[in-house]
Parts: C-alpha cells; structure tokens; sequence
C-alpha cells in the first residue's frame, strides 16, 4: 500500500485498485474542531480536481478534491454521527471515500510523504 | 452627522488622482443605450412647503385601503395591527437594529430572532425556523432550492394554484441553476395533476393552502405519494393568519413550510417590506441546507443562557459562492414588528383573530352569492375566495371602485388572458357588515 498527498491536503491511500481518501492531520488541525461532513453519494464517478464532499468546522467550511479519476465505492457513513474522528484518527477512522481508480498513473503525480511534509513545513 | 457636499474642487481632486477626466467616464461600462443622456426633467429646488403641497396633492389620488371597503388579497392582507407594535419597534436599540454580523453583542437582537424563530415553528407545525426571508415568494424559491439540494435532484413540480408571483420569483432563482420547474394547470383538480408528475426524479412539490382562488388542501395524501418517491414536500401559505385555525403543514406531512408573515404585525405597506417565513423538520440533511440565519440559544463559560448565530458557515460571508443561499440577511425590523404581534395575540388570540377572519367571509360568501348572476367558486375556503361573474372581473373591478369600493384581484391579472370572470375576493377582520353590504349593493349595481 502507498500513500500518496496532494496541495489541497488529501491523502490517498491505494489498495489494489482501491483507493482510500481523506484529509490530512495537518488539515484537519488547521481547520479546527470539524462539525460535519458531507459526503459524495455512492456511484458517483469522479475527475482528478472535482470537489466530491465539505468538511465542516467551527470556524470555516472547506471543500475536498478528489486526488484521481475514478468511481465512489464506499463512503464513510461514520463521520455523520461523529465527525469528531477527522481530527482524531485524521489518516484512520476518519477517512472519507474509498474511490475504483480510473487510472493508477495519476497517482504518480502526488507527493509522497517527505514531499508532503515538506511542503507544510 | 453632518452632510459636507463635495466641491469641483473635491471632485477634480479625485478624479486626478484616479486618473480621468470626468465622472462621466467611470460609467463607461455601462451600455450607452442604459445611461440617461441628460438630466430628468425635474424642478432643481423646491421649498419645503412646495414640496409638501405637491406631495400632499399626489398621494390624494390614491384610494388608500384604510378609506374604502377593503377587498383586496392575493397574497397582501389588510389587518389590524396593534398601535403597541408600532410603539415598540421604533424603540431605537430596535428600530436601528440590522441583522448582526457582530452578532454576540447584540443579545437582545438575537433573543427577538429567536423568539420569531420558535413562533414560526410552532405556528408551521415544523421543528425549526430561520430568522426570516425577505418575502413569501423568495422564501418559497429558496425552499425549492434547498429541497433540490437536499434530495441531489435537479426537477421541481409546482401547483397551478401556488400564487403566480412565487412561482415567478422561484423560476428566477431557479433560470441560472441545474433546477428546472414545472407548473401544472391551475384546474380545479389539480393536486392530482401535482401527483401524476411526481417520479423519482423529483426534488420537490410545491403546494399552497390556502391557494390563491382560498381553496383550502389537505397536504396529506400528496406527501405520502411524494414521500415515497423520495421527494419533498414544500407547502406555501400567503395568509399567515389561517394557520390559527386550519392544520399546521407540519402535520399533514410537508417537510418545509414557507409564507408570508404580512398578515402579523407588518401591514400593506404599498407591498412591502414584508417578512418570508421559513421553517422545516428536524433533519440532520435539511438543516444543513437552509437558507438565512439561525439564531440559536446556548450557554456561556458561566452556565448562563445565551444567544448565538449558528450554523454560520453555510451562508454567504463564510461559505462564498458555495453558500446555502445569496441571503445572509433577514426582514429584521418586520420579523421584529410579527413577533410582537405574535406575542399580544397568544394561542389562544390567534386562533380567535382566525376565526373572526373566517367567519366575516363566511359572511362576504354569503352576500355576495346572492347577487344574481353571482357564482361561489370555492367549496372550502378561508378568509378568501373566488367568485365567477358574469362578465369580466376586471371591467367589473374599475366599477366598483368607481362606487368607492375596492372589490379584489381579477384572476387574469395572476394568469392573464385566462379567468377572466373570475374574482378572487379577501375578508378580513377589518371589514364590517355595513363593508359587505356596500360591496355586494355595488356588485349588483355594476353587473
């Protein structure tokens, strides 16, 4: 499994052609409490760059984009009853979506760890 | 504050400084078929007394709904409005109170906003009300709207009999979106003309009750329907009185409930400013959506209660063009003057003013029925309802104010070149039976 960020702050993390996506810790602590979730609904196909949900704090509204091409799978319904897990488990319990990869090359475009927390040093 | 006027010096001053040569320029961006290519033709000064006399002399060619037997509705009631309410909202810490956007200052603002919202619940049978829409039709837009949002719908089904205006306004709101609006036929039948287009596709129905001919609805069965297909259901009222005696729309199965609040504490006012109500369930995925603020009460570090706006972040100085809604304001000086209003009467008031309104046009029904020639549309109705004449509605409107009479809205001015005999006819606890026998006297007369 690789895990790979964008500029926007979402991690991707690839499980055969399975991808799981969130936001990073980094992210979820500059936005502060978050208060709610909107996610995609299940089926929805994506282009690299659509926003697919908001994540909501108590102090901004930000949208999420999606890293790749690909399908919506899964979503976790969790983050409606407690949203409360993006800032506790940012890169764990708090994922978003898991995505059907279009195309796995895309993901050679994204940082990788070092290249992430270099740039939000 | 005092009022310094700019010199040509001034003014050359600026535009040096920015850079052109006369203010003319800054327009330029303006179509030149839109500017005026002159002054209008307008007296350069007048005395205060001229000014007085002209004025005095203009507003003498109104017929003021105050000096005529009042009939007119449509969406706009004449009621009483208490003189208290007048006195309490020119109170300045009020009167000079726009909608906060420092809003924890202001306590006792957010404490009216709340009162107003928990009001608006409890009077729409709904779980949760915002602090207030500019009107009735923008509200009702705004529902449709949120309701596509909420369902990730994009089709909308309005009823014929939902006020032509609201549906106007909400096809505006809706021309620059992915939401598209059907209308169907204002027929009598024509709840069933909403069931027959309700499909999976469906975001929304909209239904008013009364509607604009007064006909009452159960929204019961529609809901059902529409529930089932997964869409909502948006019920509008233009007469916020009704609801103190007819089913809240929260209890026939709507899911958001819009108006307007005129009625309550507001007055005509030449057609406004008046005061959108808008209230909905408690739904974790309609909340979120809502239009407006929402004032909500809470409790400070010390465990004393407290005023808040919440839920800040879906409106438009935070969340930008991704806002719930372009409206982060409210009608705070109307929702103001509708809560205490609101406040006077009590439950029980209410309910009593409601009843007064229905039985005086009971009583309108009944007189003018009478007139030869005359038919009563309605088989239900609250204070309004609509009458078939023998000859159109509008020549016979011009009639009846020539008898001083101000005898409703013709229904061809809401659906023109269609209804033409139809008038729609509004009571209210204004009118006096000496009112309705001068109205249906003059009916007679002009028929």
């Amino acid at each position: 499994m690789t895990t790979r960020y964008t500029e926007d702050h979402e991690w991707i993390t690839v499980d055969g052609d399975i991808a799981t996506v969130g936001i990073t810790a980094y992210a979820a602590g500059q936005l502060g409490d978050v208060v709610f979730v909107e996610l995609p609904e299940v089926g929805k196909s994506l282009s690299k760059g659509d926003e697919f949900a908001v994540v909501e704090s108590v102090k901004a509204a930000s949208e999420v984009y999606a890293p790749v091409d690909g399908e919506i799978t899964a979503i976790n319904d969790a983050l409606e009853s407690e949203p409360a897990k993006v800032n506790e488990d940012a890169t764990g319990d708090g994922w978003f979506v898991k995505i059907k990869l279009a195309d796995a090359s895309q993901l050679d475009g994204l940082m990788d760890e070092a290249a992430y927390t270099a740039h939000t040093a | 504050m005092r009022y310094l006027p700019h010199t040509d010096t001034d003014r050359k001053a600026m535009l040096d400084a920015i850079g052109v040569a006369s203010i003319d320029e800054l327009f330029t961006d303006v179509p030149e078929a839109a500017r005026l290519d002159g002054l209008i033709d307008l007296p350069t000064k007048q005395t205060e007394l001229q000014v007085e006399r002209a004025m005095a002399a203009m507003s003498s060619r109104n017929v003021a709904a105050s000096q005529a037997p009042f009939f007119v509705g449509a969406g706009a009631y004449k009621h009483h409005v208490p003189a208290t309410v007048d006195h309490l909202i020119q109170r300045s810490e009020f009167l000079t109170a726009y909608t906060p956007y420092q809003p924890e200052i202001s306590q006792g603002t957010l404490q009216t906003l709340f009162e107003f919202q928990t009001q608006v619940a409890l009077l729409t049978g709904m779980d949760v009300a915002n602090a207030s829409m500019y009107d009735g039709s923008t509200a009702c837009a705004e529902a449709v709207m949120m309701a596509a949002r909420v369902t990730r719908r994009t089709k909308a089904v309005m009823a014929g009999s939902v006020h032509p205006h609201y549906v106007e306004a909400s096809q505006t709101l809706a021309k620059y979106s992915d939401v598209s609006i059907s209308v169907t036929d204002a027929a009598p039948a024509d709840l069933d003309a909403v069931i027959a287009e309700i499909d999976d596709t469906t975001a929304c129905v909209v239904i008013q009750t009364p509607d604009i001919f007064g006909r009452l609805h159960d929204l019961r069965e529609v809901s059902r329907i529409a529930h089932e297909k997964g869409a909502l259901v948006i019920a509008v009222f233009t007469e916020a009185v009704s609801l103190g005696l007819v089913e809240a729309p929260g209890n026939m199965g709507a899911d958001i409930a819009v108006g307007e609040g005129q009625s309550i504490g507001v007055g005509l006012n030449f057609g406004g400013p008046y005061v959108g109500l808008f209230a909905c369930k408690d739904d974790r995925r309609f909340i979120r959506q809502m239009p407006g603020r929402l004032a909500g009460e809470t409790i400070d570090a010390d465990g004393r209660r407290g005023y808040v706006l919440t839920l800040s972040t879906r409106e438009q100085h935070i969340r930008r063009d991704k806002a719930t809604s372009n409206i982060c304001t409210n009608a705070g000086l109307c929702s103001l003057a509708w809560t205490i209003h609101m406040t006077l009467l009590g439950e029980k008031g209410l309910t009593q003013l409601a009843r007064l309104n229905h039985e005086t046009a009971c009583e309108l029904a009944d007189a003018l029925s009478a007139v030869p020639g005359v038919e009563l549309v309605n088989e239900t109705f609250f204070n309004e309802f609509t009458i078939l004449l023998p000859k159109k509605a509008d020549q016979v409107v011009n009639d009846l104010a020539r008898f001083g009479v101000l005898g409703g809205v013709p229904a061809s001015r809401l659906y023109p070149g269609r209804f033409e005999n139809y008038l729609i006819v509004a009571a209210t606890e204004t009118n006096t039976p000496e009112d309705i026998a001068v109205f249906a006297k003059a009916l007679a007369g002009v028929l």
